[in-house]
């Protein structure tokens, strides 16, 4: 099976659960089980490539050029923890069948699992470490909805919250370490990375990359100190801590320090930081562990104490030491998993995990005490089962490792770590199962059934098998996955067996045990010790921790965003100021290379003009109607300013888009009040006139010294003037670029317009939906009303132009190719012709004679552009691609055709209805009973006669 | 020319950025109005000034034409421009209708309600 198909079969399958739970939960948990059978089973078809020591890959580029490619690659590593991953996760999607109850969204929860299992068999198979990065924060994301999973539970949202900041930020961390690693290696695939070791060690990126990754690695692993992590996430349901924390999520982080062994390891500060870590963790998680009551508890630091002793092996570089890890990985997975099954059990049936209730459940749960002590014994390290063999390698190894010149320091401390952890192991056996029979349990404890403890029983043979055969049933995988860790190459000589002679591991471990046992006789006396001394609450650091940022970025935010707008603006404006002042005195300003034209006598009025009507506007805001017709100079100067500068077009577009603007603006200041109130302060007026002067003259010192000089580059603007005609087949250059050399650009922008139409509609429809109808309705014009709403002379008079400026419209569409004009231009013409009408009869009337809804309009504009560039592709040319040909028939002159008018046609209805339908949207606001006549105007003389006649006839 | 050109542009920046720092909605429309003019004008002056040579081919002679492109560029802003300004009306009039209040600053009380939500 492709490897994609195996990592998108979760993803596929996630969907599954959460719509078949409607059939039921067997459904729902058939259907995970059956989608990762099948993904096992597809895994498993690899097993002769594998073990023959290949690599499978599967590739597919996605964006080349960033390093971001979908590559695939199974190994023997990856091999080993995608069937950890796909096949503990059968067993816990059983488990979890019977474990959650009736009220349990059990859809939800296959879904999340499945998602997150995805995401762990993308961590493991991935050969692009970009793409890994993404399935690294896919399982961070995952895990926290599944931590999470008891919503009402306060400690199960804490926990998911916490674990995702640890792990997340984590994660990004270890972006930049992948970042920097990738750009050493020159390739962001592994396969590449993981033969450029000379290269990675010598850069001096190396302990930068590696303290970044190793962040990203500990925080997911639950090194110290980012251990604390995982004791929270028990919260979880016991099913997600069986899987997340005991076999896939927290073993994430060993993944990835396996996976770059080859290239990060074996160097001092690997050593030193990666070893002491281990170390460090596997004594702290240990001496936790067995002063906790709380069963889960137990467990999650012993993880904490296990991970720490494969980050050790990890750490220590040597190839046997590897060899152990990836040993104790699979022997940690199964008798861990069991152990957390195990709990869940006695948790799910005795209705407690408090250690301090249990007790003597061998006679009531003999199944489960099977399992639990077997399990149990493993984690302690006692022969045969499968623990023992790699808890005697790791000791094995520190005897024989140096740290800092002491030759006794890694193995003493180790020593202890396996003391304590024999300690806890025999604990969870001796105060659960062993001891009299209670009759206070909160539940009532008897064997689940057999759907529950199927999956741990299956792994506790595993362990049994494993220990007393490792060779034949684990040494194949060991070494296959090994090879893989160790890229390559011969392995050193190494046995896994049960007996190698008085070894200084067997004495270690004999006084572990011993010393084990011992400890656990004197647990009571030394709880009580362990509980009054003072201890670091990890919680408490966290949460004020937390609690600190969170008030910081209060602060900021309040500070900034108070909901006060003019405060935004006055920052955003000043903020503008301030990067333009920085950039002018950081930068050089070349020497003047234009001259000054001297002005005519016209430009030096329309300036005064402007200026005057300007300052007054300021001066006057306050009266809003003497404002707005003070705009309407400001718009009319600029127009005229375009055309003095050769820029007929705009000039166009200006004076139309000055007219639907204005009135838009009067519709809507019809319902708003007439004045502005004096409310600022006069030294905040004197603040915020500085900041607008300061701003007006940058823009305008700007725009001057640009005016001042020739352009720094070469335009591109010869280009569209050279292939204006020879290209586009119009001699208005303008137009041109609009509707040909960036028709792509005026295809977005006339599909903006149209949006913000339809915005002004949507709103319309909400508020003339709300109680402010009911306002509109009774509502008394502030301002007396025209007695004639619908005056005679106007109404003519705009029957009359209707025609003349919608042929002006036509007129300036049609030359736009050649001369000032086109479709935006006529759109604007055409609109205001049929506003007109509005005004003169009034909405009603022009809305009930209109046959077309304005939406149709800009959607078959949108539709009309989009169709006329698709068009260019049956000429096999890209999207938009123009043509233009000329024609000549009989008694015509001949004429041009260009798909550019096609295409300008578009435009042309876009923008009438995106004016019309904004228009009209704010003219709905007025409509009043009785406000629409069946009459054009109000008096009519010919209407009068003939109702004269008609009363009298 | 130049003068004058850059002169009017940093007058409409001043007089739009001070109406905008108003604190109702219908002075803060007209400084965008304003503010628009200026960019507007600002954009299409980065072409430089020239009277008496529009962008038109000449077929017929040699000629010296302006540069067309910040001329193409304003035009669709034009019209942008004109959709931004009638969206902002539109708010600005549904925010005043519904609350009777034309003022930009979130109201205080409506803090409170809207950290319940």
């Amino acid at each position: 099976m492709s490897l994609f198909l195996i990592a998108a079969l979760p993803f596929l399958g996630a969907v599954f659960p959460a719509l078949l739970i409607r059939a039921g939960r067997n459904a729902a948990a058939s259907a995970a089980g059956l989608t990762t059978l099948l993904a096992f089973i597809g895994l498993m078809l690899h097993i002769p490539a594998v073990f023959r020591g290949e690599t499978v890959y599967a590739a597919v580029d996605w964006l080349p050029a960033l390093g971001v490619n979908a590559h695939f690659f199974l190994d023997g590593l990856g091999f080993l923890f995608a069937a950890m991953i796909l096949g503990i996760g059968l067993l816990i999607i059983l488990y979890a069948r019977y474990y959650l109850s009736r009220e349990d969204p059990m859809g939800q929860f296959y879904s999340y699992l499945l998602l997150f299992q995805g995401a762990m068999v993308g961590i493991v198979l991935s050969d692009n470490i970009l793409l890994l990065l993404v399935f690294w924060e896919l399982t961070s994301l995952s895990s926290f909805l599944l931590i999470g999973y008891w919503k009402h539970l306060p400690e199960g949202r804490q926990g998911a919250r916490m674990a995702l900041t640890v792990t997340g930020s984590g994660g990004l961390a270890m972006i930049a370490g992948m970042l920097m690693l990738g750009h050493i290696a020159g390739s962001y695939d592994l396969s590449v990375i993981l033969q450029n070791k000379e290269a990675i060690q010598s850069s001096d990126l190396y302990l930068p990359a590696l303290i970044l990754i190793l962040l990203g690695a500990f925080t997911k692993s639950a090194q110290f100190p980012f251990h604390f992590w995982l004791p929270h996430a028990m919260a979880a349901p016991t099913p997600v801590s069986a899987y997340l924390h005991s076999a896939t999520m927290v073993k994430a982080g060993l993944f990835l320090m396996a996976r770059l062994w080859p290239v990060l390891a074996g160097t001092p500060e690997w050593f030193y930081i990666v070893a002491t870590t281990g170390l460090v963790t596997m004594l702290v998680g240990a001496v936790i562990a067995l002063f906790k009551d709380d069963l889960k508890a137990l467990l999650a630091f012993s993880t904490v104490s296990h991970l720490g002793l494969i980050t050790m092996l990890l750490g220590f570089g040597t190839k046997i030491a590897a060899v152990a890890a990836v040993f104790h990985i699979i022997n940690h997975a199964t008798f861990k998993a069991a152990l957390f099954m195990t709990a869940g059990i006695v948790d799910h049936e005795a209705g407690t995990r408090n250690i301090k209730r249990l007790g003597g459940l061998r006679h009531l749960m003999p199944v489960t005490f099977t399992i639990g002590m077997v399990a149990a014994l493993s984690m302690a390290g006692i022969p045969p089962l499968n623990g023992f063999l790699s808890k005697e390698m790791m000791l094995e190894e520190t005897a024989h490792t140096i740290w800092n010149g002491s030759h006794l320091i890694v193995p003493a401390l180790a020593t202890v770590a396996a003391l304590f952890s024999a300690a806890y192991s025999f604990r969870f056996i001796a105060h659960v199962f062993l001891g009299r029979k209670r009759d206070d349990y909160p539940g009532h404890p008897h064997d689940p059934n057999t759907g529950m403890w199927i999956g741990p029983a299956f792994l506790v043979v595993l362990v049994v098998l494993i220990g007393l055969a490792s060779a034949k049933i684990a040494g194949p995988m060991v070494a296959t996955a090994a090879g893989a860790v160790t890229g390559g190459g011969e392995l050193p000589y190494y046995s896994l067996k049960l007996w190698h002679g008085l070894t200084p591991a067997l004495y270690m471990s004999v006084a572990a045990t011993i010393g084990g046992l011992a400890l656990l006789a004197l647990h009571a006396p030394l709880q009580r010790i362990w509980n009054a001394l003072p201890r670091p609450e990890a919680k408490t650091i966290f949460d004020a921790l937390i609690g600190a940022f969170t008030r910081l970025s209060q602060f900021v935010t309040e500070g900034l965003h108070n909901g006060v707008l003019t405060r935004y603006a006055a920052i955003m404006v000043a903020f503008t100021v301030a990067i333009g002042y920085f950039a002018y005195r950081g930068g050089t300003l070349g020497t003047e290379t234009r001259q000054l034209q001297e002005p005519g006598m016209l430009p030096v009025v329309g300036w005064f003009a402007l200026v005057v009507a300007t300052l007054f506007i300021v001066a006057k805001h306050r009266n809003r109607l003497l404002a707005l017709v003070l705009i309407g100079v400001v718009g009319l100067v600029v127009s005229m300013a375009f055309n003095y500068l050769s820029a007929p077009d705009l000039a166009l577009t200006q004076i139309s888009v000055e007219v639907v603007t204005i009135i838009l603006m009067l519709l809507a200041l019809n319902f708003m009040p007439k004045e502005t109130p004096v409310e600022t302060p006069a030294l905040t007026r004197l603040r915020d006139g500085a900041i607008s002067v300061v701003a007006g003259l940058g823009a305008g010192g700007l725009i001057y010294a640009l005016l001042m000089r020739d352009f720094a580059f070469p335009t591109i603007s010869d280009f569209h003037l050279a292939n204006s005609y020879k290209g586009g087949g119009g001699t208005n250059v303008v137009n041109v670029i609009l509707v040909d050399f960036r028709g792509y650009d005026t295809f977005g922008e006339i599909i903006v317009l149209g949006i913000a139409a339809m915005v002004i509609f949507a709103l319309t429809e909400a508020v003339l939906a709300s109680k402010v109808r009911a306002y509109l309705l009774n509502r008394k014009p502030d301002l007396p009303q025209a007695g004639d709403s619908h005056p005679l002379m106007m109404v003519v008079a705009t029957r009359v132009m209707m025609p003349l400026a919608l042929m002006v419209a036509a007129y300036i569409f049609f030359r736009g190719h050649n001369l000032p004009g086109g479709g935006f231009i006529a759109g604007l013409v055409a609109a205001i012709a049929i506003i007109m009408q509005y005004m003169a009869s009034g909405f009603a009337w022009a809305t009930e004679r209109q046959r077309y809804p304005y939406h149709a309009i800009i959607g078959s504009g949108v539709l009309i552009a989009a169709a006329t560039g698709m068009g260019a592709w049956f000429n096999g040319k890209p999207f938009l691609t123009s043509d233009f040909g000329y024609l000549h028939w009989a008694p015509l002159e001949e004429f041009e055709w260009a798909t550019a008018a096609l295409f300008d046609l578009g435009v042309f209805l876009a923008v009438v209805g995106a004016v019309l339908l904004a228009l009209e949207s704010l003219s709905r606001f007025a409509w009043q009973p009785g406000i629409s006549s069946e009459h054009a105007m109000d008096i009519n003389p010919a209407r009068d006669e003939a109702a004269k006649t008609g009363t009298e006839g | 020319m130049e003068l004058l050109v850059a002169s009017a542009v940093g007058i409409l920046t001043a007089a739009g950025v001070y109406l905008i720092l108003r604190r109702r909605s219908f002075p803060v429309i007209l400084g965008l109005s304003l503010l628009t003019y200026a960019v507007n004008v600002f954009l299409f002056a980065t072409g430089r000034l020239v009277t008496g040579a529009p962008p038109i081919l000449n077929k017929y002679k040699e000629v010296a034409y302006t540069d067309p492109l910040p001329q193409a560029l304003v035009l669709t802003a034009i019209v942008i421009s004109f959709g931004m300004t009638a969206v902002v009306v539109m708010i600005a009039l549904g925010a005043y209708l519904s609350s009777r209040d034309d003022g930009t600053a979130m109201p205080v009380e409506a803090d409170g309600a809207e950290e319940e939500a």
